[in-house]
């Protein structure tokens, strides 16, 4: 039962309360007088998974914001990116980048309970991360309810810019950018006079899953495609052959697969347990992006494809990208993927940001953010840029294709960046 | 039809590890009368010592299988007489909050040794087997998960309703206090318990090993089944778990061919029928 409160402790409680809300500004004008000149560290939190079943995607996210944060602290010599051997934020006295991890366990409910942690406990000037969809759209909320500015590189869910949230940005490309890269593909195909009209969707029925499925139904009405199945499947499966037969039994040209790593293991063994192999699998999602995926998986995935918003490939055309690739390598032992390279493009993202706002404020971090503009060439990423629209949606951020061709992702589209042609169909790229 | 068939197949196989994985689970509830909802994770570590044996000796995962079986019975014991035994005469809040945080702690301990990459035996000797009939395909991982998880279930059943040392473990189970007037030794039989389940665990994550990646959460899923597959099968019924495993398997396999996104769903449903209809399970004595 709650207790009683006595009109003289009422009056007491009500003055406690209103010197409290005019103490809290009071506090934030002091420090904004001496923000930049008594600034010497800016703490980026990240929450990030780093237990549960993502938390290897987690730990390679992590591994691209420290190496950033090294970068920007200490340089790397040779690197010619901006703000990149300035040894710390030129214009806060070269105040240094640190960066607080947060585990959320890919879990929404712990989305916003790592963002109050970061903030509150940790006092960090901004966040970066979630990494699921789901997490980062509770986590997000939360920044919101803060004002705390929140960059996001790695969830996709296009409905996380669409919400209005004045705190929350994205640098990377959404589900949106990504699937229209696979349907240019598709078009391509189609004017080589190959089917390639009949899709069929198979996706876990998560909020990330459920997402990127929507997105693909539009663009194939869009693009005149037809969708021939549509199969979600529960993240926690132990099996997924009964789902593969159903998309075997609409007989789709292409199959789009959501997955994250334990359930694209699972798509895999069934692909060869029913031994088939559609014209084209274009995999959405860090589920082939994982390494450790990869190696285990080895030729089962030769011919198949997957999006990414950068590319070893490509990366090895461009200096930049290919010294922070052999830098990260060199420090963690394990290739730099698409994720880690967009973690580590926001944070020095950040570093311009900071430098910018001349200011660790929040409000002054944000208004940097909004007016942020970056070229493609001063990022490792094969982008236009980085500059925030309306809804704080990357305009630069760029998808391509990549499909597995003798143990190498290579570039398949657009066009004028690949380095050969598809191979289509698929198995055609087993025949070898 | 075929994908019918397909699917049946499949279910049936996946549910053979079910009832394997299940039969340990009800085994220890069954004698001590307690939940251990860590379970799948021994299923977990089980499947990292197959990993080991074969990323440090070169040993496929099919011969792993002994060695798996002993270590997670040394594992369970050790378990048992550490943190089990003290709570055992305590309340069941007590128990279940040891047991959760045995989960807990297995997964960081395993997490923070192998960090949290899926790791997988890469080209165990059953690997690119593949059997069609009638344009029904099995892989033989399959084939050796089902084949080895229904054996090592009848040997755990016979050795439990057919052997002197089984019968004592009923008893124990059954009653403690007239077991001890009989002149047999709970604590040991409690002890033999959590051993055999560690044995089902140590042989079902063995034979997972063949076609499933290796991760500090692999076991979770299949914790989660052997709970529902004892639930629904009669707490404390061993047969009654193996016989509800398989049909989990079935139910995932079937429904995972019409509604895809709700075979977990499905498994729940039936359970929550069960619950309704027959609350003590298919073959629950108690």
């Amino acid at each position: 039962m709650f207790q009683r409160v006595t009109a003289r402790r009422g009056r007491i409680l009500a003055a406690m309360a209103a010197a409290a809300m005019f103490a809290v500004p009071a506090c934030s004008a002091s420090d904004a007088d001496s923000a930049a000149s008594d600034v010497k560290e800016i703490k980026i939190g990240t929450p990030l998974p780093l237990s549960g079943p993502n938390a290897a995607l987690g730990k390679d996210a992590l591994q691209g914001a420290e190496l950033a944060a090294d970068i920007i602290n200490n340089g790397l010599p040779g690197l010619k990116l901006p703000l990149a051997n300035d040894k710390g934020i030129p214009n806060l006295n070269h105040a240094k980048f640190k960066i607080v991890s947060a585990d959320t366990q890919g879990k929404p409910e712990n989305g916003a309970s790592a963002v109050n942690h970061l903030v509150n406990d940790e006092k960090v000037d901004i966040l970066a991360g979630a990494l699921e969809s789901g997490v980062t759209k509770t986590a997000a909320q939360q920044a919101e309810r803060l004002k705390v500015p929140f960059v996001t590189s790695i969830s996709s869910s296009p409905a996380l810019t669409q919400a209005g949230l004045k705190w929350f940005f994205r640098t990377g490309p959404t589900d949106v950018t990504y699937a229209q890269s696979f349907f240019g593909l598709l078009d391509e195909e189609k004017k080589k006079n190959v089917s390639a009209d009949k899709i069929a969707l198979l996706y876990m029925n998560n909020t990330f899953g459920t997402d990127a499925a929507g997105v693909a139904k539009n663009l194939a009405q869009a693009n005149n495609k037809q969708i021939v199945a549509d199969v979600p499947f529960d993240p926690a499966a132990t099996d997924l052959t009964s789902q593969v037969q159903q998309v075997r039994a609409a007989n789709p040209d292409t199959v789009f697969v959501v997955a994250y790593p334990p359930t694209a293991t699972l798509f895999v063994n069934a692909t060869e347990q029913l031994d088939y192999m559609p014209s084209a699998v274009m995999a959405f999602g860090a589920g082939f992006i994982n390494d450790a995926f990869i190696q285990s998986a080895g030729d089962k995935l030769e011919g198949m494809s997957r999006r990414v918003a950068w590319s070893e490939d490509l990366g090895n055309r461009n200096p930049a990208s290919k010294l922070v690739a052999d830098e990260f390598k060199k420090r963690y032992k394990a290739p730099l993927t698409e994720n880690s390279a967009r973690v580590f493009t926001t944070i020095m993202a950040m570093a311009q940001v900071f430098n910018n706002a001349k200011s660790v404020e929040p409000e002054d971090v944000r208004s940097a953010l909004v007016s942020l503009d970056i070229p493609g060439r001063d990022t490792i990423m094969p982008w236009d840029g980085i500059k925030f629209d309306d809804q704080h949606q990357n305009t630069g951020a760029r998808a391509v294709v990549e499909q597995r061709l003798d143990g190498q992702w290579k570039v398949v589209y657009p066009k004028d960046i690949r380095s050969q042609e598809i191979v289509w169909p698929a198995s055609d790229a087993r025949k070898k | 039809m075929i994908d019918l068939l397909q699917a049946l197949t499949n279910g049936v196989f996946l549910g053979a590890v079910f009832a394997l994985a299940a039969v340990g689970l009800s085994l220890v509830f069954g004698v001590t009368n307690m939940v251990n909802f860590a379970h799948g994770d021994f299923i977990m570590l089980a499947m990292y010592v197959g990993f080991l044996c074969w990323s440090l000796a070169g040993i496929d995962p099919l011969f792993a299988i002994p060695i798996a079986a002993v270590t997670l019975a040394l594992v369970a014991v050790l378990i048992y007489g550490g943190i089990i035994r003290p709570v055992l005469g305590s309340t069941q809040l007590a128990q279940m909050v040891v047991t959760f945080g045995l989960l807990t702690f297995l997964r960081g301990v395993v997490q923070f040794a192998f960090t949290a990459d899926p790791r997988r035996v890469e080209d165990p000797i059953v690997g690119d087997v593949r059997i069609a009939v009638g344009g029904v395909a099995v892989t033989g991982a399959q084939l050796v998960s089902a084949v080895g998880a229904l054996v090592a279930t009848g040997a755990l059943a016979w050795f439990i309703h057919r052997t002197e040392t089984g019968r004592a473990l009923q008893a124990v189970g059954e009653d403690p206090g007239g077991a001890s007037l009989m002149g047999i030794n709970s604590g040991r039989m409690y002890g033999l318990a959590w051993a055999l389940a560690g044995v089902s665990t140590g042989v079902a994550g063995a034979l997972l090993i063949n076609n499933f990646g290796i991760d500090p959460l692999a076991g979770a899923t299949f914790g989660i089944m052997s709970f529902i597959a004892v639930a629904l099968g009669g707490f404390g019924s061993v047969l009654g778990a193996a016989f509800a495993g398989l049909l989990l398997g079935v139910v995932q396999g079937v429904v995972g061919l019409y509604l895809s996104g709700y075979t977990l769903t499905a498994a729940l449903g039936i359970y929550l029928l069960v619950l309704v209809v027959r609350p003590q399970g298919l073959r629950g004595t108690r």
